[in-house]
């Protein structure tokens, strides 16, 4: 089975929760879930942020989620690495 | 709801602090002042019967608290919903799953209860010496008395609070509403004479 490794999304967010509650928020999902987050642009009620996610076998719908219930949306998603499991590739 | 999402909106409710302690002054502030006028016009009457009295003042600290939960949450209702479609406008996004919009549930309904409580707490306090007499304890002082002074106090300690928030001079706040308090009963007694 492919396990995502790595993600970078582009995400706009309100000012609260903060980058760092929001990082928190998201790094609750899974253990050993590095979260990386970079404001990129600040508006009036709103700032875009670069969200870098490395993990083992990381679950986007479940981040997506959250992400949704953090009131922010995905904009896009700018990175992945994806890893490919061994007997995958023998069948 | 998940233990994490109470977490996130405690979050909220958290900064909406600030308003609550608002409403807390403002409207202890309003039921420390309802009951000091009543206590000061049963003191100047004659021959107000205690039981009389204590249900005046239970009504008042009733309507206070009904006025307080009622404008309090329809107030924070209506502005925590106009933000919520702001940012939802900002965002071009449907926030009706995400915990603001939750926060937006439960943010007036601490507020409302803060706003609506305070009264009630501080006109239950101010009310005890009249219970206190009904109850055939004796009291050094008149009970009306007695339930002038602790209004007092509960305003020049609501003062103290305000000094503390400000982060100025505790006694200097705290006299300065003890003052209004003065003023009012100075007013009480004009009308009354």
């Amino acid at each position: 089975m492919t396990q995502i490794k790595k993600l970078v999304l582009d995400v706009l967010k309100p000012h609260q929760p903060n980058a760092l509650e929001f990082a928190t928020a998201l790094a609750d999902l899974g253990d050993g879930l590095a979260i990386n987050v970079a404001v990129e642009e600040v508006d009036e009620k709103t700032e875009s942020i670069i969200v870098l996610i490395e993990g083992e076998n990381i679950d986007y719908d479940l981040i997506a989620e959250r992400i949704k219930e953090l009131g922010a949306s995905v904009h896009s998603i700018d990175e992945v690495e994806v890893v490919g499991a061994k007997n995958k590739m023998g069948e | 709801m998940r233990w994490d999402a109470v977490g996130r909106i405690f979050l909220h409710v958290k900064r909406a602090n600030s308003i609550a302690r608002r409403y807390f002054v403002t409207n202890g502030f309003d039921g420390a002042l309802t009951m000091l006028g009543l206590m000061v016009g049963f003191s100047l009457s004659d021959n107000i019967a205690i039981p009389v009295a204590i249900t005046a003042c239970l009504g008042a600290a009733i309507a206070l608290c009904m006025s307080g939960l009622s404008s309090a949450y329809l107030s924070e209702t209506a502005e925590r919903k106009r933000e919520l479609n702001k940012l939802e406008a900002a965002l071009l996004a449907d926030l009706s799953e995400s915990d603001h919009a939750r926060a937006t549930t439960v943010v007036p309904v601490m507020v409302a209860l803060v706003n609506g409580l305070s009264p009630l707490i501080i006109s239950l306090i101010i009310i005890t010496p009249l219970w206190l007499a009904k109850l055939g304890i004796q009291l050094s002082f008149s009970p009306f008395l007695l339930a002038i002074f602790i209004a007092l106090f509960l305003i020049f300690l609501l003062g103290v609070m305000l000094g503390r928030l400000s982060q100025e001079f505790w006694l200097w706040t705290g006299l300065r509403t003890l003052a209004i308090g003065g003023v009012t009963v100075g007013i009480i007694y004009l009308f009354s004479r």
